[in-house]
């Protein structure tokens, strides 16, 4: 039994690493300023457990199968333990578990502690069951007033967002089902949900923020490739929750003009 | 404690007074551990469910027919929430705490004997109560276990949220009075009953482990059971405390200026000590098993008692981890982050002990040994993708994806449930007088333990791929089309996995009826419980109380007759 076990815990070992190490299935590809920064973090964590991992597994299966009871011949080291060791593998674990803790957390710092910087692209996401829509602030630079009177999710857009027509700086707020965003340029997210609890989750752009009723949340990311992203959503929001999607186009600052120039032409 | 000896001096005759409403800790012990079995077959089923309906979502099924997506959140609430409490808090600690903690100290029962039924009975409606969610117009909430408001605290958020709910949250509320109850019960019984020389550096890790999980209980409990109040009236009576103005398919509800964050940090305040509720235990049984197996003392037990302390203090602190993606301050991240970094210190302690136990001693491969072994792996695997999440900034890519529900599964699902299954096998032959199957609890191990390996690992390359969690189907967003053959391979194992759960109720009641009887220490350990008649009479000690002269780990102690030192052993038997 000491050789099967052996056997077994170092496979489960093996298999389960090797499609770690194999990157079979990966963090999916990044197009965000901050990819570099979160997928070297990940890949520096992934190694370092991934060596106390094998360690520790392989020690259990060797340890299992050479102190197994051979009868007579086997002699066993009556011990307590042995506290200079103890407090070696503390000060590791400690030095290693902080010290990864730390080198990620100016990364941390810079997506959540700075706001936006000026000239970044303002755009409004509204989670509600079980849509994303995205708005934007015109010409004037300034959202309208929203009401939630005035809200109608089966008329969609800005009626679903309840838009306050009477309000000058709404007359020319643009409202849609799929975001675009100029390439190589920030954008100011303004988070807000209408009923429930969503997340507004771009794996691409290495991206998560709970969209929360009640609260305004300001995020910001850099895509910095043209191309389509899925967005999806991260926190259980009711029956459809595997179904609210959306899709982020990024595309050249040329095409964003234009693309915002027809959405305004449409809505006068 | 005169009353209570007086009492107990005579055991009850009828059957009422003797097995159901009955005082006795080994009964209540037994109650416990069978109302935890029928719960984990409850949710095992409904996991079986939801994996079925992710494959093959048209499937019509035998009892319940076609599973609609709505269906599918509802059978992951009440999976969540069934195993959390009614398996995970259960069975380690009511159970074997409740059997095992007197003897174990030394004492004839627990401090308060009728307090001890009545959690048993609280326990038992707050199971009836939850069960009867399914049956009611609406059925089960689809809120998840963690319950999140406005979703669970408005009554059309969707199907399940009117009454199904409310008997959800009543469930939980009654559950926490039970375990309170408990709690005082173990922290009292623990302090005020060991045994002449029972000093507490010589508790047997099990009690240490019981102890510090009532005291975290009794710390937890409180604080969620003021929530699920506080959930009702938001609920039924239109107050505000987690929900502020919220416009719900176009319908302007009544709530104002309540915070949704609330919630969150008052659940996580109870939820993630309830992580070590589940688990201590487990590591517990885990320390006595290898000590036992190995036939060699505990390495370090000093740091081992100072690590459960550890964990149970820190355990406290870092609820916020939870939450990083919520809208919190992003700076109260670092504090958190940093905390639980710290946690996994006595977590790694506790493993290194583990292998230094195995290490240099003589291992026997009975059943026990293979689960507390399988334990310690699960634990390693469980354990080493809690860095993973504990960094803030990882969380962006890894938050509410599959390799959440691969890492928690692994550590305080399957592990805990290692340390039941080691704990069953163990302590089978005192409960119940007779030795379980030996080669249909092997051949359970292996099944079990690459199942679940099969199962949970492949989450974790899921959650990487950003499958997000609580998705009943993936055909929505296009990149989760190429994750199906993954989950097709985890039902698959999932379905066998739990196929060969049968192998073990069938060996645990065929072995209570047929197996060969056992001795009163047929594993050769050293602590109260062997010492005494297997099954244990009424009082525990026949009328005697033992006097404890050792520590609770003396194998192979040089010069000794035999490899092992019972704890009532005379002082003299050897010098150490």
């Amino acid at each position: 039994m000491g050789l099967a076990l052996l056997v077994i815990i170092w496979l489960i070992t093996f298999v389960s690493t090797y499609f770690f190490a194999a990157q079979t299935w990966w963090l999916p590809h990044g197009a965000s300023t901050s990819t570099p920064w979160i997928d070297h973090q990940f890949a520096l964590t992934y190694l370092i457990m991934g060596v106390v991992f094998v360690a520790a597994q392989g020690a259990l299966g060797l340890f299992v199968w050479q102190y197994r009871d051979r009868g007579s011949a086997s002699k066993v080291t009556y011990s307590h333990g042995n506290t200079r060791m103890e407090v070696i593998w503390t000060a590791l674990t400690a030095i290693l578990f902080i010290g990864l803790n730390l080198m990620g957390s100016p990364i941390w710092a810079s997506e959540r502690f700075a706001p936006a910087d000026p000239g970044s692209v303002p755009v409004e996401v509204t989670g509600m069951q079980f849509a994303w829509y995205f708005r934007y602030p015109g010409t004037d630079g300034k959202f309208g007033r929203t009401d939630p009177k005035l809200m109608d999710p089966s008329a969609g857009n800005e009626a679903a967002l309840g838009l306050d027509t009477t309000d000058p700086a709404a007359k020319d707020d643009v409202v849609t089902g799929t975001m675009f965003l100029p390439v190589n340029r920030q954008v100011d997210l303004t988070l807000r949900a209408v009923d429930v609890i969503h997340s507004f989750f771009v794996p691409q752009m290495r991206f998560k923020q709970d969209a929360v009723p009640g609260l305004i949340i300001h995020m910001h990311f850099t895509p910095t490739e043209v191309g389509e992203y899925e967005i999806a959503c991260a926190e259980l929001c009711g029956l459809g929750h595997y179904k609210m999607h959306g899709m982020l186009h990024v595309v050249s600052q040329e095409d964003f003009d234009k693309w915002l120039a027809v959405r305004e032409a449409e809505k006068q | 404690m005169a009353t209570s000896a007086t009492i107990h001096s005579h055991a009850p005759q009828g059957f009422i007074r003797k097995y159901i409403f009955s005082l006795d800790h080994k009964v209540i012990g037994l109650q416990y551990y069978f109302l935890a079995l029928v719960a984990v077959f409850v949710g095992m089923f409904l996991s079986i469910l939801m994996r079925v309906h992710m494959i093959w979502p048209t499937a019509v099924l035998p009892l319940v027919g076609e599973i609609k997506p709505e269906t599918y959140l509802s059978l992951l609430t009440m999976h969540g929430t069934i195993m959390v409490f009614f398996v995970l808090t259960t069975a380690p600690q009511g159970g074997f705490g409740n059997y095992f903690l007197p003897i174990q100290i030394g004492a004839p029962d627990m401090a308060f004997p009728v307090l001890n039924m009545l959690s048993f009975w609280t326990t038992f409606v707050a199971f009836i109560t939850i069960l009867a969610a399914f049956f009611v117009t609406g059925g089960a909430p689809l809120h998840g276990w963690t319950g999140y408001a406005p979703l669970s605290a408005l009554t059309n958020s969707g199907p399940g949220e009117q009454l199904g709910a409310d008997l959800w949250i009543t469930s939980i509320a009654i559950f926490c009075i039970a375990s309170l109850m408990g709690a005082l019960n173990f922290i009292t019984t623990t302090l005020d009953l060991r045994a002449k020389g029972m000093t507490m550096m010589r508790m047997p890790l099990t009690v240490w482990a019981w102890f510090v999980t009532a005291i975290l209980g009794l710390l937890a409990f409180g604080v969620l059971l003021s929530a699920g109040i506080l959930l009702l009236l938001d609920r039924n009576l239109g107050t505000s405390f987690y929900v502020p103005l919220v416009v719900v398919n176009g319908q302007v509800m009544g709530h104002r200026g309540g915070s949704p964050l609330l919630w969150q940090h008052l659940f996580w305040f109870f939820g993630h000590p309830e992580v070590y509720i589940a688990i201590l235990p487990g590591m517990g049984v885990a320390s006595q098993l290898l000590s036992t197996f190995s036939r060699k003392p505990i390495f370090g037990y000093k740091a081992m008692v100072y690590a459960i302390m550890a964990i149970g203090f820190l355990g406290f602190m870092v609820w916020g981890h939870h939450m990083f993606m919520s809208g919190m301050s992003p700076y109260t991240a670092f504090a958190f982050s940093l905390m639980t970094m710290a946690i996994g210190v006595p977590s790694a302690i506790k493993t290194f002990n583990w292998l230094g136990t195995i290490h240099g001693g003589r291992v026997r491969f009975q059943t026990p040994m293979l689960y507390a072994i399988g334990f310690v792996s699960l634990f390693v695997s469980g354990g080493l993708s809690g860095p993973f999440l504990a960094q803030p900034v990882l969380d962006i890519p890894l938050h509410d994806t599959a390799f959440v529900v691969g890492h928690f599964h692994l550590i305080m699902g399957v592990a805990a449930i290692f340390g039941m299954f080691a704990g069953t096998y163990y302590w089978f032959p005192k409960m119940f007088g007779r030795m379980m199957n030996e080669t249909w609890g092997r051949i359970h191990f292996v099944i079990t333990l690459v199942g679940t390996y099969c199962i949970f690992m492949p989450m974790h390359y899921l959650g990487m791929a950003g499958q997000p969690r609580r998705y009943s189907q993936f055909t929505e967003l296009a990149y989760l089309h190429k994750l199906i053959p993954l989950n097709t391979f985890i039902t698959y194992a999932a379905i066998v996995t739990v196929s060969a759960q049968f192998i073990f109720v069938i060996n645990l009641f065929w072995s209570m009826f047929k197996g060969p009887k056992a001795s009163d220490n047929p594993w050769e350990s050293t602590t109260l419980e062997w010492i005494t008649a297997t099954p244990p009479p009424h009082d525990n000690f026949g009328g005697h109380t033992p006097v404890v002269n050792h520590g609770p780990y003396e194998y192979s102690v040089p010069g000794a007759p035999q490899d092992y030192i019972m704890q009532t052993d005379p002082a003299t038997v050897a010098s150490h």
